[in-house]
């Protein structure tokens, strides 16, 4: 048998799948066997690698050579180059956008190289689909150690002592959740799992839940030894059919591994998992409201306390963690909380994984240690705005966060810091909005998922966020007035102040914060009737220029509302009153001569 | 008892532990405003969503506001309910509500008596900075209820009373978000659900997005038609609740005054729907014991227990949930009925007119009776035995739109022969009582002898089931007693797996039986008022001079003058009914 | 009193389903993704069913499926297409797109085309944030999408 000598690690998350990664799978694996190479090199599919933005990515090891932008067509020359000759496809490789030199090793590439990947450290590196690599990483030796070294109250003390934080927004301490569920008397806790990811433009749960799935339920064991929990459930979104897939797979061939199910490496502890799919509601994210959705009811919060971990799932105590937590748990018991505690700032420990999106040049999920700046994520690993444009915003936290301007670039990002300036760490989506981005209609944006999203139970977030948004939109039409600015005002803080559950109280952030931090564009946009960044159509006027308009007549004719008058090879002009802002006349001109202002 | 000690704006007090902010503050003088908050002390219905945020008071070392209803007290909690941030925040969250919410106060049928309203009244409201879309749905009415979804707050008690304490599952929220109300399945009409139109929905919503049918146009129209004669008749607990609606004391009894002033809106003759009681006792006692006597002799086609069937949403709820039990219930009409087809039969005849030129008016106490009188098998060739069924709410505003100052009134007395009635008759109107009215007769015709003791203290009291043990002279006969439809639903249950061991239930679909109708004057949560009402009834009945249906000297006079005998054919004809199977069929094409 | 009218293989399929989860009232959601997954769409009829055999209100049941924005009662369109509206997808102009799918068809979001070839909705991200605007048609994901690319998308599906 001749052994397997090269591993060519084709990406199969969501981002690299839809570029049709699978097809440039298949291509290698047929051009392997062409050429008689399917004994010595292997394709695998791997979980996401994070560098969505060059995607479908091919990574060939040992040599950690790492091709961006595979097509199926590609192929045959990795293999018939690569693979038999050993030599690198040039034009494959990663182009440094600088220093105009490609780069072979992900290690040398400038994405990577701030990056400390905890969480994700499996992500790009094994089948998902096989226990096996995952065990060959040290998978499941945490449950063991634990299981066989310590007490469920020593591990709960290494949690607490890594000093990680909740990674689904609000940045609990985890051990301590961990402690307060196992010192409830039940009969039956369980724990939960939370991979409802909703924040519009985050990805991370499901990029580990597709690339590492025996990770979570390794911390699920775990968490079920230290609370006293006998079952687990992961509670995931029904958008997600890949996560559900592979972490279905993994569950299967962990209960036929024996790790899980009754008495769990001989020792007594049973723990098992089963799923629970969300139907589309982002308010399920919050725990109770999470727990009402599993139970087959209306995703909606109630009041805390009660706490979960007192009375949760059918009343139980339960333990409710989302997947990124989960996926840094068996990885602070192998390497110890004093190693995990050393990275970041002094209040947030670790790791925090974003999903770096908008107007940077590298899109894509990256994991970083908490204290890292904007300025390093944006302008280092994010390669700057796309375009060479302006950089304006970044938001961060998604519909619960804020949008923090070139003053916070040097702030370090942790959990404190964000809050501190009206933003949040949320499950840790970041959006890069350049000069072309109107914040008015930014605000209006998450504004609309929030009343979208709003579950309706209680009246501040039910009617509060529905009204703030029509204010916004009076706002974008140009019919905004000061006043209504002290109302946007005093309407988000009584929503932030009275709001049942945590959708509702950070509802507010992107109204609030961009009110801060750009206070000069809504009065503009109120006052001066203008939008800079031309996005509010209402704002803009579509106008002839009078030199230039040689009278062709095709703008009249492209007009679908007859707004524009005038005489054969006469100047035309445009009546504000009937145009309907579609800009049809601006495309058909030929001469320039349509202005928009 | 633990007790927690806590300022609340600068008072110190010490309560129970796991009181709640709302009701400690309530103990230091201080009333917090709350609009979804609703319970009734003792008889376990509480609806604390903690969804309208009108109670909201500042905690100290909390980030953001607390909901008071929900917050329980801890040691050393130190809590600010009229901060500047608390005034303006409560202020905003209820122009929040009011700007999703119709204008039409000065036509609403709830104006003045609506918990928003009289909110908005107490803080001042004076304009509405938050103007935007309304959510706006279909209005649906109902043979009882109208919904005007539009006024809907998402307080959630209706939901909580039809699902919870009801279990009959016609509500539930809907839709989310902005668009989200409390609505049947699909926005279906109530009357294609399975709603039992037991009105405690309407009972406590606190604005005007449930409502009863108002039929008092109906009411005035036959009185100045000259062609009819118009009679009426009063249910039992009404003559306990109506005084509140002219102020006067829960649990003053306006018997007297009630009569009179329904004389002076011109019926032609005031009768009891007592009487009517009266009759239903000789029907469904004598169908109990013929019923026991055969099944203790080995008849087997005999199902015991035997349920009472004056409650017409009960009617409606097993009809809907367990017609497999159709069979059970006592075939016995409601009081309201039997007064009707004896009214029109009996009492038209007396009168020399036809049966369609008297109309037939019932007070009652409860909504589920205007859907009963509209019941086909209710009506002789089209024409209903009662033409219109209208609440004690609904006698309270015609009365006062006819100018009658009702707290001057002298008293009157009911007209004859169906005005007369005993203390059985009375108790129908509370939880217990026609059982125990039931028990009176049943006793004295199996054993032949009087009973030594004529009240049943054990079958009497606000607790959602009871149960109780009457010696019948060596028959034992285990009797149940279930108001709520969730109660009975329990109860049922048993019946249908063939666990039950009473020999007979009483079931009303009311917390507290008809006192608490969802056609009363509304409690607005205070329990304190169903106990008077219930006082009121007991102390009616032990007004009375005679206290046992069958002495009833215009009973014995109806039997002898018409129905030959209980359970004779004339009454199998008149006074029973049949039921129907009402639950949803599936018909796999 | 309602009534129900459906093929007799269906109610036997609904009921199958509302069997392989115990009849219990807690797996409702999961009830209803199978019945979905089935049918299409969740119409009043099945959602009766599902209730009479889970032993809860049909206003229960009602008041979850109008509740989560994934149970729809409308038949979607035999090749439904679905815009993406996370914000990566947003300041990508995603809003241009979807303008442009309204345009094309004449529907608006959460309606069909009269012939049912497609119907429009609006998602949440689908994690593909490095495609932005990312567009899917069935399970067809197309990334980059700007408006001019809409005509061709549909183009694609015009004789299927």
């Amino acid at each position: 048998m001749t052994q397997i000598k090269m591993h060519l690690l084709v990406c199969g998350g969501t981002g690299c799948r839809s570029s049709h990664s699978e097809l440039v799978a298949k291509a290698l694996n047929e051009s392997l066997a062409n050429h008689g190479l399917d004994a010595e090199a292997k394709v695998v599919s791997t979980g996401c690698f994070g560098f969505c933005e060059k995607g479908p990515i091919v990574k060939v090891v040992p040599d950690n050579t790492f091709y961006v932008q595979v097509n199926p067509d590609d192929a045959e020359e990795i293999v018939k180059e690569h693979v038999l000759k050993g030599r690198k496809v040039q034009r494959l490789l990663y182009l440094d956008p600088e220093k105009e030199k490609t780069v072979s090793d992900d290690r040398h590439m400038t994405f990577y190289k701030k990056q400390i990947r905890i969480a994700l450290r499996n992500c790009g590196f094994i089948d998902p689909e096989n226990i096996d690599e995952y065990i060959a990483r040290d998978g499941y030796s945490a449950l063991a150690k634990c299981l066989t070294e310590f007490t469920p109250q020593q591990v709960i003390d290494i949690i607490k002592k890594s000093g990680l934080r909740g990674r689904g927004g609000g940045g609990f301490p985890t051990g301590l959740k961990w402690e307060i569920t196992s010192r409830v008397q039940a009969d039956q806790k369980y724990v939960i799992c939370n991979a409802d990811e909703g924040d519009p433009g985050a990805f991370m749960d499901r990029s580990i839940l597709e690339g590492d799935p025996h990770s979570v339920i390794e911390a699920m064991a775990i968490n079920g030894y230290c609370t006293g929990a006998s079952k687990g459930l992961v509670y995931i979104r029904a958008e997600y059919p890949l996560a559900i897939k592979r972490l279905q797979i993994a569950i299967d061939q962990a209960r036929k591994y024996g790790l899980l199910g009754e008495n769990i490496f001989g020792t007594g502890f049973n723990f098992d998992i089963e799923l629970r799919y969300g139907a589309g509601a982002f308010v399920c994210g919050e725990e109770t409201a999470l727990i009402h959705s599993m139970e087959g009811k209306r995703g909606e919060p109630t009041f805390k306390p009660p706490f979960p971990s007192e009375h949760g799932y059918l009343g139980k105590p339960s333990n409710v963690n989302n997947v990124e937590t989960y996926a840094n748990v068996p990885v602070i018991i192998l390497k110890g909380p004093e190693w995990f505690a050393s990275i970041g700032t002094e209040k947030s420990k670790g790791t925090k994984v974003f999903a770096l999106a908008g107007k940077v040049n590298n899109v894509g999920l990256i994991e970083v240690p908490m204290g890292i700046t904007l300025r390093e994520v944006i302008f280092e690993i994010g390669g700057g705005i796309k375009g060479g444009k302006e950089f304006k915003a970044v938001q961060t936290g998604g519909p619960s966060g804020g949008c923090l301007t070139a003053r916070h670039l040097d702030t370090p990002i942790d959990y404190d810091n964000l809050l501190a300036a009206g933003s949040m760490m949320g499950s840790g989506g970041m959006i890069v909005m350049d000069e072309d981005d109107c914040m008015v209609s930014i605000a209006k944006f998450y504004l609309e998922f929030t009343v979208e999203e709003s579950c309706g139970k209680c009246s501040p977030c039910r009617i509060g966020n529905k009204r703030l948004h029509e204010i916004l939109e009076k706002i974008c039409k140009g019919e905004g007035t000061m006043e209504d600015l002290e109302k946007l005002k005093n309407l988000s803080q009584v929503i932030k102040d009275t709001s049942l559950c945590g959708l509702g109280q950070t509802s507010p952030n992107p109204v609030l914060s961009t009110l801060e931090n750009f206070w000069d564009e809504y009065v503009e946009h109120v006052v001066d009737k203008k939008c800079r960044a031309g996005v509010c159509k209402s704002l803009m006027k579509y106008t002839i220029d009078q030199e230039a308009c040689v009278g062709c007549t095709a703008c009249a004719r492209a007009c679908p509302v007859n707004a524009i008058s005038g005489e054969r090879k006469q100047p035309h002009t445009i009546n504000q009153s009937i145009c309907i802002k579609c800009g049809a006349c601006m495309e058909k001109c030929k001469f320039n001569a349509v202005l928009l202002q | 008892m633990e007790t927690v000690k806590f300022t609340i704006d600068k008072k110190t007090i010490e309560v129970e532990k796991g009181t709640t902010v709302l009701n400690a503050a309530k103990k230091a003088g201080i009333d917090i405003p709350s609009l979804c908050y609703f319970s009734l002390d003792g008889m376990k219905i509480e609806n604390k969503p903690g969804g309208c945020r009108v109670c909201v008071v500042e905690v100290e070392g909390r980030r953001n506001l607390a909901p008071a209803c929900a917050t329980e007290v801890t040691d050393g909690m130190v809590v600010r309910t009229n901060s500047m941030r608390v005034l303006n925040a409560r202020r905003t969250v209820l122009e929040l509500i009011l700007s999703d919410h119709p204008f039409d106060c000065l036509v609403c049928a709830k104006s003045g008596n609506c918990e928003l309203q009289s909110l908005a009244h107490r803080m001042g409201v004076r304009e509405i900075p938050y103007q935007g879309a309304q959510s706006t749905y279909r209005k649906d009415t109902s043979p009882s209820i109208i919904r005007d979804v539009d006024k809907c707050i998402m307080c959630r008690r209706c939901e909580m009373m039809c699902n919870d304490v009801q279990t009959v599952g016609a509500l539930s929220a809907i839709n989310r978000g902005f668009m989200a109300v409390v609505a049947p399945a699909f926005e279906m009409n109530l009357e294609k659900s399975p709603c039992t139109y037991c009105g405690q929905c309407v009972a406590v919503c606190p604005t005007g997005a449930l409502t009863e049918v108002d039929h008092t146009r109906d009411v005035i129209s036959a009185l100045a038609d000259p062609t009819k004669t118009v009679i009426v008749q009063t249910a039992p607990a009404v003559r306990a609740a109506l005084g509140e609606e002219f102020g006067l004391e829960p649990g003053t009894l306006v018997t007297g005054k009630m009569v009179t002033a329904l004389r002076e809106l011109g019926f032609d003759y005031v009768f009891d729907t007592d009487f009517a009681a009266d009759l239903t006792i000789m029907e469904e006692g004598t169908e109990l014991l013929d019923r026991l006597s055969r099944y203790l002799n080995g008849d087997k086609s005999i199902k015991l227990p035997i349920l009472t069937s004056c409650c017409p949403a009960w009617v409606n709820f097993f009809e809907h949930n367990f017609p497999e039990l159709k069979d059970v219930p006592s075939t016995a009409r409601s009081p309201q009925q039997m007064f009707g087809s004896i009214a029109k039969s009996y009492f038209a005849k007396k009168l020399g007119i036809d049966r369609k030129d008297l109309v037939v008016v019932s007070i009652m106490p409860c909504l589920a009776k205007k859907y009963e009188c509209q019941r086909d098998e209710f009506k002789v060739d089209g024409n209903p035995d009662v033409d219109f069924s209208i609440s004690t709410r609904e006698l309270a505003n015609l009365i006062k739109l006819a100018n009658i100052d009702f707290n001057s009134l002298p008293d009157g007395d009911f007209d004859h022969p169906l005005g007369e009635s005993t203390g059985a008759g009375v108790i129908f109107g509370t939880t217990g009582g026609v059982i125990e009215a039931a028990v009176r007769t049943a006793y004295e015709l199996h054993t032949k002898k009087p009973l030594p003791k004529i009240t049943f203290e054990e079958l009497r009291g606000l607790e959602g089931l009871r149960s109780a043990t009457i010696d019948f002279d060596g028959l034992k006969l285990n009797i149940g007693i279930a108001h709520g439809l969730g109660n009975a639903r329990k109860l049922l249950e048993d019946v249908r797996d063939g666990k039950s061991q009473f020999h007979a239930i009483e079931i009303m679909a009311c917390p507290g039986g008809c006192i608490g109708g969802g056609g009363q004057p509304l409690h607005h949560g205070d329990a304190s008022i169903l106990r008077a009402r219930q006082k009121a009834i007991y102390q009616e009945d032990a007004n009375k001079p005679i206290r046992k249906s069958h002495e009833n000297p215009y009973i014995i006079k109806l039997y002898e003058e018409f129905l030959g005998k209980p359970l004779s054919e004339k009454s199998h004809h008149l006074l029973h009914t049949h039921y129907f199977d009402k639950s949803t069929q599936i018909i796999v094409e | 009193m309602a009534i129900i009218k459906l093929p007799e293989c269906k109610v036997n399929q609904l009921k199958e389903i509302c069997k392989s989860f115990n009849n219990d009232s807690g797996e409702l959601i999961n009830v209803l993704h199978k019945a979905q997954d089935v049918f299409g769409y969740l119409p009043a009829e099945v959602q009766e069913i599902v209730a009479k055999e889970l032993n809860v209100s049909v206003a229960h049941v009602y008041g979850v499926v109008s509740f989560y924005s994934f149970f729809t009662m409308t038949p979607k369109g035999r090749y439904p297409i679905s815009i993406c509206m996370g914000t990566a997808c947003y300041v990508r102009g995603a809003e241009k797109v979807l303008d442009e799918f309204r345009r094309e068809l004449g529907v608006q979001v959460g309606e069909s085309t009269p012939d049912g070839r497609h119907s429009l909705a609006c998602l949440r991200c689908v994690g593909a944030c490095g495609l932005a605007p990312v567009v899917m048609v069935g399970e067809k994901v197309y990334g980059r999408v700007a408006p001019e690319d809409v005509k061709g998308i549909l183009a694609e599906y015009a004789n299927l």
